[in-house]
């Protein structure tokens, strides 16, 4: 069974994200660990790119404290070499399609396999732009997780039916970033998704209350949490591990 | 392969939550380029609106003071708001209505995209935002106060080198937020499919009247037809009907800023390499890392880190020639051109000018070069005024 594919096995994912290099490197490892801990199921590790297109203030500036800190694409491989050793969790990588395809597809998705990590999210990557990538991905095994906005409606089968690892349902319009009120009915876009495949379904974007995790984990099958986890970053930066381990706690109990 | 390529340039990386949007633009846009009614809409707006056609201009004195090739200028600063921006904008906020959306979205550079979106708003009723670097506010808030009092909000950019780029940025992070009611004009031949083929076709007027112009003057096609070229739309309007005419050179002018060999440059033809960004294909000035590089020019509007895929595919097939020309050379040509023809050209289409310079000395007197002089430089005066260390109190 692949990585991925276990952490929804009989349970509900918790999906944490932050990017990687913010405020180090050797912090990403221990952030990270400290959400495994405490019970996140999967991470997506954010590379950091100079313009982020997808992503609200809060991760564009995640981004950039990265990248100001020296924080490269070879260092991030570096540094998941070095947490695979500590952990079994599952690990993708978001990023731009600019960063992978500069750096080389096939030596990207090569060094992906070599470090361990499991799949990629690259949120200018529609269903149409996918075939270069999917090609090289697949022969390292890695996973190409596939996107659904609100806008998607008839394109939901489509994507659904091609869809690896598990399906990241996009809960509102827009970027990244915590929202109060999410207006979508996603209920609809998961049973549209269900009549097609049986690829779990995570939804991400304006989550940041256990509220909503309780609700998203009883509409499908995992909830992400980036930007929350971000904005603890920022706030306490190098002391961020044990706030990142309550916070979690906090929205899984 | 997916749609809109050029060569392997070109492409929709974009956002999912743009996709079904995308299609749907697309598809008016097959319908309505064919549609009579939208057709004769769109040309009564160009000419008893902006003003066309736009004239080709012998630019007798520059001829013989340079002493080669004859010099056409075609004039796209006299058009209304003062640049060819307003051809392709016209063009798509007439699509906007049709497809029912009540509110257009811009990026702008030196303002000029900018002014152009906030007028056809103004014309055609419809709400406005436009999203420009605050470097850019900055350095052309008269612009700024235009769109405002054209009824436009205009929103400063914060992230990033605070220029075009961001403002491209913001304006995709908006419209990913508010796609249901409206349209991002987008203000080059860049981006997703369709921008590059729409914005192309919308400002190809430009060499329509142009080839009509000078084979009525002088009896035959130019041997050179030049252009600045940011992100490109002028320099493609002004190379599309003649990419067919073999015997026409096709040169673009790319803003090279304190020069190639410097890390403030935004020629992207010239130290760029192959990318995805702002969802095409194309050359981006970048690291060995993928990361956008913070450009450099003295014009807002060339200060773009990547070229329209149709660039980059003419690039490719040896078609079109891509020049660097430095901050000093489109100043210098500034003022030659005001001097010379009484005419404040835009410091953009001042980097056309600067090569023009070079090249038409090197020409023979039977030889004709076209070289389009997209806007004017009314908003540039301050700027070249604080590069030569003249204090103006304004």
């Amino acid at each position: 069974m692949s990585r991925i594919k276990n952490a929804f096995e009989n349970k509900k994912a918790f999906i944490g994200f932050l990017t990687a290099g913010d405020p180090s490197l050797d912090k990403t490892e221990e952030f990270i660990l400290e959400m495994e801990r405490a019970g996140a199921a999967l991470v997506e590790i954010g590379i950091p790119f100079s313009d982020p297109i997808a992503e609200g203030p809060v991760i564009q500036e995640a981004n950039i404290r990265a990248l100001s800190g020296g924080c490269t694409t070879d260092k991030v491989f570096d540094m998941v070499a070095s947490l695979r050793k500590k952990t079994n969790i599952p690990l993708v990588f978001l990023t731009y399609l600019n960063p992978i395809f500069k750096y080389g597809s096939n030596r990207f998705c090569k060094r992906c396999e070599e470090v361990g990590i499991d799949g990629l999210i690259i949120p200018d990557m529609p269903y149409e732009e996918k075939g270069e990538l999917a090609k090289i991905a697949a022969e390292y095994s890695i996973e190409l997780i596939s996107l659904i906005a609100p806008t998607s409606a008839s394109r939901i089968e489509m994507i659904a039916k091609e869809a690896q690892g598990f399906i990241y349902v996009v809960s509102s319009m827009g970027v990244t970033g915590v929202r109060s009120d999410i207006k979508t009915n996603v209920t609809e876009i998961v049973e549209s998704i269900r009549a097609v495949t049986d690829t779990p379904v995570a939804i991400g974007f304006g989550i940041h209350k256990r509220e909503q995790v309780r609700e998203y984990f009883k509409e499908a099958d995992g909830a992400i949490i980036g930007s929350a986890i971000v904005k603890i970053i920022a706030q306490y930066g190098n002391k961020a591990g044990e706030k990142i381990y309550e916070y979690v706690q906090e929205l899984l109990a | 392969m997916s749609k809109g390529r050029f060569g392997i340039h070109g492409g929709q990386y974009v956002p999912e939550t743009l996709m079904n949007e995308l299609i749907k633009i697309e598809e008016a846009y097959e319908f309505y380029k064919n549609d009579k009614e939208f057709n004769t809409e769109l040309t009564e707006l160009l000419n008893e609106y902006a003003g066309r056609p736009s004239l080709l201009y012998y630019a007798d004195k520059m001829t013989k003071d340079l002493g080669g090739a004859k010099i056409y200028l075609k004039r796209e600063d006299l058009n209304h708001t003062g640049s060819h921006k307003i051809n392709n904008v016209l063009g798509q906020a007439l699509l906007a209505k049709k497809l029912g959306k009540t509110r257009i979205i811009a990026e702008t550079g030196a303002g000029q995209h900018g002014v152009a979106t906030a007028t056809a708003a103004a014309l055609l009723g419809l709400e406005c935002e436009i999203f420009m670097g605050k470097e850019d506010t900055i350095r052309q808030a008269l612009n700024v106060y235009r769109m405002e009092l054209l009824g436009a909000k205009v929103n400063p950019v914060t992230t990033g080198t605070m220029t075009l780029k961001d403002a491209v940025n913001d304006c995709m992070r908006e419209w990913t937020r508010r796609v249901e009611d409206t349209l991002y004009v987008l203000g080059s031949v860049m981006g997703p499919h369709p921008f590059p083929t729409m914005v192309r076709d919308f400002q190809s007027v430009i060499s329509r009247e142009a080839r009509e112009q000078i084979v009525e003057v002088e009896g035959k096609l130019p041997d050179v037809v030049m252009a600045c070229c940011g992100g490109g739309s002028n320099a493609m309007g002004m190379f599309y009907n003649f990419i067919n005419d073999e015997s026409v050179q096709l040169i673009g002018c790319e803003a090279a800023g304190h020069g190639v060999h410097t890390s403030e440059t935004a020629a992207t033809i010239a130290v760029g390499t192959q990318g995805i960004f702002h969802g095409m294909k194309s050359y981006f000035c970048q690291d060995e890392y993928g990361q956008i590089a913070p450009v450099y020019s003295i014009s807002a509007g060339l200060d773009y880190p990547g070229i329209g895929p149709e660039h980059a595919y003419l690039h490719d097939l040896g078609r079109a020639k891509y020049v660097p020309v430095t901050d000093e050379e489109a100043v210098n040509a500034f003022e030659y051109i005001a001097k010379q023809e009484g005419i404040i050209a835009a410091i953009e289409s001042c980097h056309a000018v600067a090569y023009l310079m070079k090249l038409a000395p090197t020409m023979t007197k039977d030889q004709i070069i076209i070289c389009c002089l997209s806007g004017r430089g009314d908003k540039d005066v301050a700027a070249i005024a604080r590069y030569r260390g003249v204090d103006l109190h304004e």
